[in-house]
C-alpha cells in the first residue's frame, strides 16, 4: 500500500482537472460535488490502507521514500518529485482527507444555488492537492510547491465572492502577508543548503538525508539563522504575531473555506514544518525560545480580541489564531508529540465549529431572505435561542465547545493539558517556563470565556432575529448535519488516542506513535537541556487541576454575563471605555499596518508611477523624439525646392572631390 | 603632340562655359545645350590625349560617351515635355513645388 501514496495528491488533481476544465457545462450539483467529494475520499480511503500497513509494522521500519519522477539534477542541486510516508506524515494526511472529505460533503449543501458551484468544487480539490503536496514532500522543494500552492488556493476561495470588493481586499491581504512569510521560507532553505554544501560538501535539501547529516550542524550560529527564516514563514502561513491580521479577513470567503483551510489545515501548515525539521530546530535554543514566545503571546494577544467581537466568524478566526499560539507554544518547548496532537484535535473541533456556524448563518440567511429583510446573518446581536430551531446543530456546537475549552474527558483537554504541562516542566527556558505557563493558562481562561459567551449568545436566551423570520428558521439538511455529527464524535473521542500517561488509564498512543520522528530532536536537545530534577507527578495533578478550574471559571463569566445578568457586558463596557474600544478594534493593529507598510508603500507606487514613469521614462522617450524634430527643424532647408541650388551642391562636389585627389 | 596644351586648354574652356551655362540660364533646353557642351568638351580631351599617348582607348571612349550624350538628351527632353504639359513653361525657376 506504501507504493501507492502517489495516488493521494492525484485524486484531488483528477478532480480539480475534471470540475475545473468541463464544471461550468456539467450543470448538474451533485454531479460537481460528487465527484469532488469522491476524489477526496478515495485519498482518504488510501491513506487509511497506508496507515493499516504502518501499523501493522515495527517502528524502525516505518520510513518509507518513493521517487515519483526525477526532476531537477543540476550540477550540485538534486530535487526528485518524492513523497515521504513517515508516522507524522500519516496523521497529517489522515487530518487532511478526512476533515477534507467532510467537508466537501457539506459544501454540497452548503454552497447550494450558488453560480460558481463547480468553481468552488474545483478550488477546493486543488487545494487538497497542495495540502498533501506540502505533508507529504521527502524534500523542501516539494513542500515549497505545496506551500505557494495552498496560499494560491486561500487566495482564490477568499475571494470566491469576487463581486464584493472586501472579498477581493481581504483575499489580496491574505496573500501578500503569506508571500512575506514565504520569502523568510525560501531564505531559511537557500541558508541551509549552502551551509551543507559549502562546509561539509553535502548539497541535498532532503528531509532524510538532513537528518542523516544533522549531527554535524552546530548549536546555534547559522542554525539560529536559517530556523528564524523558517519561522518566518511559519507565522505567515499560521497566523502568528506578527502576520496574523489576514486570518480574521479571510472570513469573507464561504464557511467551509474557513472551516478547512482557515482552521483545519493551511494554517497547521508552519506547525507541521517545524515538527518535520525538528530535528534542525532543536539545534538552536535561541529559536525555540522565539518560537514559544510568539506562541504563547499570539495566544492571549488574539484571545483578548476574540472576547469583543460580534460577528461569529470573527471569534472563531481569533480562537484559531490563539489556539495557533498554543500549538506554536507546545513546538517552542521541544513538545513536538503535543503540538502535533493539539493540531489534530483542534482540526476536529474547530472544523466543527466553523461548520456549525455555517450551518447557524445558513439557517439565518434563509430565513432573514424569506422576509426580505437586509440584517447582518453573522451578527451574534442578530441571533440568540436557536438551541430549539436546530438540535442538532447545538448539540454538536456546544460538545466542541466543550472540547475547546479544556473540559476533562473531551479531546481539547488532553491536548492543550498536555501543552500547559510541557511548558511548565520543559527542561529548556529555565524561569521562563512559569511565565510561558501563565500566559499559556491565562489564554485558557479567555478561550473558555470567549467560546462559552459565543454559544449562549447564539443558542441560549430569546431570538433576538427579526420577529417575522423566527417562523422560518429550521435545522439544516443532513449532507450539512452528518459532517457536523462526525466531526462532533471526534471532538469527543479523538482526545482519548493521547492521554498523559499520569491518568494511567490508557497509554499514550500518540506520542508512542510519534516518537520515531521526534526522537533525535530529543536526542539532540539533552546537550543543553538543564539537567534539573524530575518534576513531580504531585505537580502534575495540580497544574491539571487548575487547568480545570481556569476553564470553569471562563465558563463561569460567560454564563453570569450572558445568561444570567444580561446587564453586565454593557456596564463593563461602560466601565471601560477606552479598553473595550481597543479590544473591539483588534488592537489598531490593522491601523499600524496601514500606517508603517501599506501607506508607505502605496506612496512609493504612487511616486513611481507619477514621478518616475511619467517623468522620467517617458521623458526620455518624448524628449528624443523632441530632439530629432529640432535638428531636422534645421535641415529641412537644405531641401530648397530651387533648382540652381541642386545643381550647385552638385557642382561643388565634383570640385571637392577632384581637389581631394589632385591635392593628396 | 606638341600643342597638346592647346587642346587641353580650349576643352577646358569649353568646359567651364558649359558649367557656368547649366547654373545661370533659365530655360532648361539651353541648360541641356551646356550639358551637351561639356560632354563634348570631355570628347575632346578624350581624343587629344589619346592622339598624345598613341593608344586608341580615348577615342573608343568617345564612342560610349557620344551614345551616353544621346540617351540623356531623349530623356531629358521627354522630362521637359511632360513638365510642359503641367505647367505651360519651361522656365526652370517654375519648378518650384518642393521648395518650403
Amino acid at each position: 500500500m506504501f507504493d501507492n501514496v502517489w495516488l493521494i495528491p492525484l485524486f484531488p488533481l483528477i478532480g480539480f482537472l475534471i470540475n475545473g476544465l468541463f464544471g461550468k457545462k456539467i450543470k448538474n450539483e451533485a454531479v460537481i460535488g460528487g465527484i469532488g467529494t469522491l476524489m477526496i475520499f478515495l485519498s482518504f480511503l488510501v491513506s487509511c490502507g497506508i496507515l493499516m500497513q504502518m501499523i501493522g509494522l515495527p517502528p524502525e521500519q516505518r520510513v518509507f521514500e518513493k521517487v515519483i519522477f526525477p526532476w531537477i539534477h543540476s550540477g550540485h542541486f538534486k530535487a526528485d518529485m518524492a513523497f515521504l510516508l513517515d508516522p507524522l506524515s500519516c496523521v497529517m494526511i489522515m487530518v487532511v482527507t478526512g476533515v477534507g472529505s467532510l467537508i466537501h460533503l457539506y459544501s454540497i449543501g452548503y454552497m447550494h444555488g450558488e453560480e460558481g458551484f463547480y468553481r468552488f468544487f474545483a478550488y477546493l480539490n486543488l487545494f487538497c492537492m497542495s495540502m498533501l503536496l506540502l505533508v507529504l514532500g521527502s524534500n523542501m522543494l516539494v513542500m515549497f510547491i505545496g506551500w505557494e500552492g495552498v496560499g494560491l488556493c486561500s487566495y482564490l476561495l477568499i475571494g470566491y465572492y469576487f463581486h464584493k470588493k472586501s472579498a477581493g481586499d481581504a483575499a489580496k491581504k491574505a496573500f501578500v502577508m503569506n508571500r512575506v512569510g514565504d520569502f523568510g521560507f525560501l531564505i531559511g532553505l537557500f541558508t541551509l543548503y549552502w551551509w551543507f554544501g559549502s562546509n561539509h560538501n553535502i548539497w541535498t535539501i532532503n528531509f532524510t538525508e538532513i537528518k542523516a547529516a544533522s549531527h554535524l550542524l552546530p548549536y546555534g550560529g547559522v542554525v539560529t539563522v536559517a530556523t528564524l527564516c523558517f519561522f518566518v514563514g511559519a507565522t505567515g502561513k499560521s497566523a502568528q504575531l506578527p502576520l496574523f491580521t489576514w486570518l480574521p479577513d479571510a472570513m469573507e470567503g464561504p464557511t467551509p473555506v474557513s472551516a478547512l483551510i482557515h482552521a483545519a489545515t493551511m494554517v497547521t501548515a508552519g506547525v507541521y514544518m517545524i515538527g518535520r525539521m525538528s530535528f534542525v530546530f532543536i539545534k538552536s535554543p535561541e529559536t525555540m525560545m522565539v518560537v514559544a514566545v510568539i506562541g504563547a503571546a499570539t495566544a492571549i494577544f488574539a484571545a483578548t480580541i476574540g472576547t469583543a467581537q460580534n460577528d461569529i466568524k470573527r471569534v472563531l478566526a481569533y480562537s484559531t489564531v490563539s489556539q495557533l499560539g498554543f500549538m506554536f507554544l507546545a513546538m517552542g518547548v521541544g513538545a513536538f508529540s503535543a503540538g502535533i496532537f493539539h493540531l489534530m484535535t483542534h482540526a476536529f473541533f474547530k472544523a466543527c465549529l466553523f461548520l456549525g456556524s455555517g450551518s447557524v448563518i445558513h439557517a439565518m440567511h434563509h430565513a432573514l431572505h424569506k422576509i426580505h429583510a437586509h440584517d447582518d446573518a453573522q451578527d451574534m446581536r442578530n441571533m440568540g435561542g436557536l438551541k430549539g430551531a436546530m438540535p442538532i446543530t447545538f448539540i454538536t456546537f456546544l460538545v466542541s465547545t466543550i472540547a475547546i475549552a479544556g473540559i476533562p474527558g473531551f479531546s481539547g483537554f488532553f491536548s492543550k493539558d498536555e501543552i500547559l504541562w510541557q511548558a511548565f516542566s520543559n527542561p529548556y527556558h529555565g524561569g521562563l517556563n512559569v511565565v510561558l505557563w501563565g500566559i499559556g493558562a491565562i489564554a485558557a481562561c479567555f478561550t473558555a470565556f470567549y467560546m462559552f459567551r459565543l454559544v449562549f449568545m447564539t443558542f441560549y436566551g430569546e431570538c433576538r432575529i427579526n420577529p417575522k423570520a423566527k417562523s422560518y428558521l429550521h435545522e439544516s439538511p443532513l449532507v450539512i448535519t452528518i459532517p457536523l455529527m462526525v466531526l462532533g464524535a471526534l471532538a469527543v473521542v479523538g482526545g482519548y488516542l493521547g492521554m498523559p500517561k499520569i491518568l494511567g488509564m490508557l497509554p499514550n498512543y500518540f506520542e508512542h506513535w510519534l516518537e520515531p520522528v521526534f526522537e533525535l530532536a530529543t536526542e539532540y536537545s539533552t546537550k543543553y537541556a538543564h539537567q534539573g530534577a524530575h518534576p513531580s507527578h504531585a505537580l502534575e495533578w495540580g497544574l491539571m487541576g487548575l487547568s480545570v478550574v481556569i476553564a470553569l471559571v471562563g465558563i463561569t463569566i460567560a454564563f453570569t454575563m450572558y445568561v444570567q445578568n444580561k446587564e453586565l457586558p454593557g456596564k463593563f463596557v461602560a466601565a471601560f471605555p477606552a479598553l473595550h474600544r481597543a479590544v473591539f478594534n483588534k488592537w489598531y493593529v490593522d491601523e499600524l499596518y496601514d500606517y508603517l507598510f501599506v501607506n508607505p508603500c502605496k506612496a512609493l507606487g504612487q511616486f513611481l508611477w507619477k514621478g518616475f514613469d511619467v517623468l522620467i521614462v517617458d521623458g526620455i522617450v518624448n524628449g528624443v523624439a523632441n530632439v530629432v524634430m529640432g535638428f531636422s527643424g534645421i535641415f529641412r532647408y537644405m531641401q530648397s525646392g530651387y533648382i540652381y541650388n541642386y545643381a550647385f551642391s552638385m557642382a561643388l562636389g565634383v570640385v571637392v572631390m577632384l581637389g581631394y585627389f589632385i591635392f593628396k | 603632340m606638341e600643342n597638346l596644351n592647346s587642346y587641353l586648354i580650349v576643352s577646358a574652356i569649353l568646359f567651364s562655359i558649359g558649367t557656368i551655362g547649366v547654373l545661370t540660364r533659365k530655360n532648361a533646353i539651353v541648360i541641356f545645350m551646356c550639358i551637351e557642351l561639356m560632354l563634348n568638351a570631355v570628347n575632346l580631351t578624350f581624343v587629344a590625349l589619346s592622339r598624345h599617348l598613341g593608344n586608341l582607348d580615348g577615342q573608343v571612349f568617345v564612342f560610349f560617351i557620344m551614345t551616353v550624350a544621346a540617351a540623356e538628351a531623349a530623356v531629358g527632353l521627354a522630362l521637359i515635355i511632360a513638365f510642359f504639359n503641367n505647367k505651360e513653361s519651361i522656365n526652370v525657376d517654375d519648378v518650384n513645388l518642393m521648395k518650403w
